[in-house]
């Protein structure tokens, strides 16, 4: 093994220096403020005059500066920015008014990407949910249940990269007269089916096998969150309606979804925005090739091809960003609506 | 429902439920399996035989050649050219032999079957690989002759893979280099989050309800607005500067300002929700809000700063955008995700390298995760559904 330990030992001492400025910098600041916004005090420890009102008026600004600064920084300046480059040209430079977005429309590939996302967005939040939802209630009710509850959430854990690769030998094809190495392609192959290069497989088949590592993916995170919901239905509820004779499959429908309406539309929206960022799994497994481009991916292609046009990134982004607009407007009503309440 | 199924004792209902919930399980779990029983085969059994097939035998056509004229020896009045068509020490074994040199199919003889040529020749190939060309006369071959084989390769598993793959693909840095990113890109917003969260929860400062809806809208804002105007950023100031661009310390204030707002919603839902009695008491006591955070808050916070840190640590871990905008693809700075993606690209029919790194990079999330499950699965509780 040939790894670089030097590289290591630098990097341990940013690391060090870089928690220790953090650490000084809280310590330090608080200090200082203490210390120069003092009480006057007497020799005989007589308050004269207390400052504690200017201390704790600017104390909660040493608290919060950093944060505000970064998010700033990271976050609110770019996103302006982005939106303000999307009508400049590739390099920033001159004002191109809306000829972005009328050549992002007016594009195969864009409208190929746009038409996929729909796609994306229409089967992944569905099928995570829908299958998270029956496993929450299906392991409710067996001795194994966690253990099968635990294996359904591990992929959550697996990068979108390690996933792809786990996948896409899942899907390997490996010509019609040679023996299959893809579990795919062999049940395939055992059922009496030809074997399929699946992920060139057009129209819309590669696609939808690449949603499928994302469900693979997102259900465990839709099971977790339900099946907590789940456990929140009064057991009275369901005992009651027991008596009075309704079976299981009413009971779910009738009475546990109302119940959990509000955690599906959360789980639901969570992993829309995923899907909408949704970009390494489809760079990993075709980089957009054979009609999969998702807008995340033909994002990160602009940003770079032809050393970068950041005009037309900026647009796609803008794209994602307005799709996300109404979850953002969605969340801020909800958290302020239990703001409300506390 | 009454009706039940005599052996199992269960109802109808009740058993097709079970089926369909380890029908789910185990398409969610036989990839990943897969994927780790490949990664540990012989390279070459796994390109040609699916990894259902790993405890078997797997049989392989291959062509033989025997020795020259100048191997041959005298024998008993008989002149015989003898030598192994397996490596030294190999597990493989004869299953049929037959073809070019000899009449018929590649499947007609058995090892150590001894098979009558023209001219008093004879050819015996044995189970160990071993053969036997003999002649009455003295042979007059300077170029050996052809004969096909069905070996046996049997079952063999080892580390092999993974040690090529950690010695030879750069991958072992990368694994390194994943560690410089992640464990600072972990740290550094949770002290930040910690403190800023206290003051949203406990302090009164002009603006606090307006920033923090804002940190609420920023939590779903999407990465690629940030990526291009961060990109120039990075670049004009390491111009000006004079450092570089691409850079360790550049990376972890990127991803500590994209974790941030989960971060603070997070923990500002814990630490608000500490009760009152707590913080008015210290305070009376005389006690300032930063004696309150350190010596109070900080230490009854723990597991609300652990179930974040598992986010991040996973976030990061598996990360691959960030690093491939703020990181550079040469070996001193590649993290594993790009690496693994160029190996996809690159190498993709190398499956013996594929499975292994992936499972190396896949491993210590899987660690983190399956040990410290319980606050993963509390702070997932805690972002998503607050309030019910």
């Amino acid at each position: 093994m040939d790894l670089n330990f030097e590289y290591v030992g630098q990097a341990v001492v940013i690391i060090v220096f870089g928690l220790a400025a953090l650490i000084g910098y809280f310590f330090g600041s608080n200090w200082l403020l203490d210390t120069i916004f003092a009480d006057v005090v007497t020799p005989d420890g007589h308050v004269t005059k207390s400052r504690e009102g200017i201390r704790e008026a600017i104390r909660p600004w040493l608290f919060v500066g950093p944060a505000v600064i970064l998010l700033g920084l990271y976050l609110v300046y770019p996103a302006i920015q982005t939106f303000i480059l999307s009508f400049f040209d590739a390099n920033g430079d001159d004002f191109v008014g809306l000829s972005n977005y009328q050549w992002a429309f007016g594009d195969a590939t864009f409208r190929q990407a746009i038409s996929n996302n729909i796609l994306w967005l229409l089967i992944v939040p569905s099928m995570s949910t829908a299958i998270g939802l029956l496993v929450a209630v299906l392991a409710d009710n067996v001795r194994w249940g966690s253990i099968a509850k635990s294996l359904v959430f591990t992929p959550m854990a697996i990068s979108f990269v390690g996933a792809s690769v786990i996948w896409k030998f899942v899907y390997d094809y490996r010509g019609p007269d040679n023996p299959q190495i893809g579990v795919l392609n062999a049940i395939v192959q055992a059922l009496g089916g030809e074997p399929q290069p699946w992920i060139t497989l057009q129209p819309v088949v590669n696609s939808l096998l690449l949603m499928v590592i994302l469900i693979w993916i997102q259900t465990g995170f839709a099971m977790v969150v339900l099946s907590a919901a789940l456990r929140g239905v009064p057991d009275e509820t369901l005992e009651a309606a027991r008596i009075d004779g309704a079976n299981e499959i009413r009971i779910f429908f009738n009475i546990m979804i109302p119940q959990i309406v509000g955690t599906i539309l959360v789980v639901w929206t969570t992993i829309t925005i995923t899907v909408l960022k949704v970009f390494d799994i489809v760079l990993a497994m075709t980089n957009g090739q054979w009609d999969t481009d998702v807008l995340a991916n033909l994002m990160y292609n602009w940003m770079f091809r032809g050393g970068g046009d950041y005009g037309r990134a900026g647009a796609i982004a803008t794209v994602i960003m307005i799709a996300v607009i109404p979850i953002l407007v969605w969340n801020i009503r909800r958290f302020q609506q239990e703001e409300a309440l506390r | 429902m009454s009706t039940k199924i005599p052996i199992l004792n269960m109802s109808i209902g009740a058993f097709l439920a079970r089926a369909l919930l380890l029908f789910i399980v185990i398409v969610w779990t036989v990839p990943t399996f897969g994927l780790f029983i490949s990664s540990l085969r012989d390279k070459d059994q796994l390109a040609i035989s699916g990894w259902w097939n790993a405890l078997q035998n797997v049989q392989e056509s291959q062509a033989g050649r025997t020795g020259t004229a100048e191997d041959q020896i005298e024998r008993d009045g008989e002149f015989v050219i003898v030598g192994n068509v397996f490596d030294e020490n190999s597990a493989k074994n004869i299953a049929t032999y037959g073809d070019g040199l000899l009449p018929g199919e590649i499947t007609d003889y058995g090892p150590g079957e001894t098979v009558a040529l023209d001219d008093g020749q004879t050819f015996t190939l044995n189970s160990d690989g071993s053969y036997e060309y003999t002649s009455p006369e003295a042979f007059d071959i300077d170029r050996g002759v052809r004969f096909f084989y069905v070996a046996n390769i049997p079952p063999s598993f080892s580390l092999a893979n993974y040690e090529e793959v950690l010695a030879s693909e750069d991958f072992g840095q990368s694994f390194i280099n994943t560690f410089t990113v992640t464990i600072p890109a972990t740290l550094i917003p949770i002290a930040i989050a910690a403190f800023a969260s206290y003051a949203f929860a406990w302090m009164d400062f002009p603006g606090r309800q307006v920033l923090f809806v804002i940190v609420v809208g920023l939590l779903v804002v999407p990465l690629q607005m940030s990526l291009i105007p961060l990109l120039r950023l990075y670049n004009n100031v390491g111009e000006t500067f004079g450092f570089a661009a691409k850079s360790y310390p550049g990376i972890w204030l990127a991803h500590t300002g994209f974790g941030l707002p989960l971060a603070i919603y997070l923990l500002r839902n814990y630490i608000g929700g500490l009760p009152r009695e707590i913080i008015e008491s210290a305070k009376i006591d005389g006690a300032s809000h930063f004696q309150i955070f350190i010596r109070l808050v900080m230490p009854l916070s723990i597991p609300a700063l652990a179930a974040f840190a598992i986010f991040q640590f996973l976030w990061v871990w598996n990360d691959l955008l960030v690093a491939l905008v703020f990181l550079n693809k040469t070996p001193d700075q590649i993290v594993m995700t790009s690496k693994l993606r160029e190996l996809l690209g690159s190498r993709g029919d190398n499956w013996e390298i594929l499975t292994s790194s992936a499972f190396v990079s896949i491993l210590v999330p899987l660690i983190v995760f399956f040990s410290l499950q319980r606050y993963f699965v509390r702070g997932l509780l805690a972002g998503s559904v607050k309030g019910g």
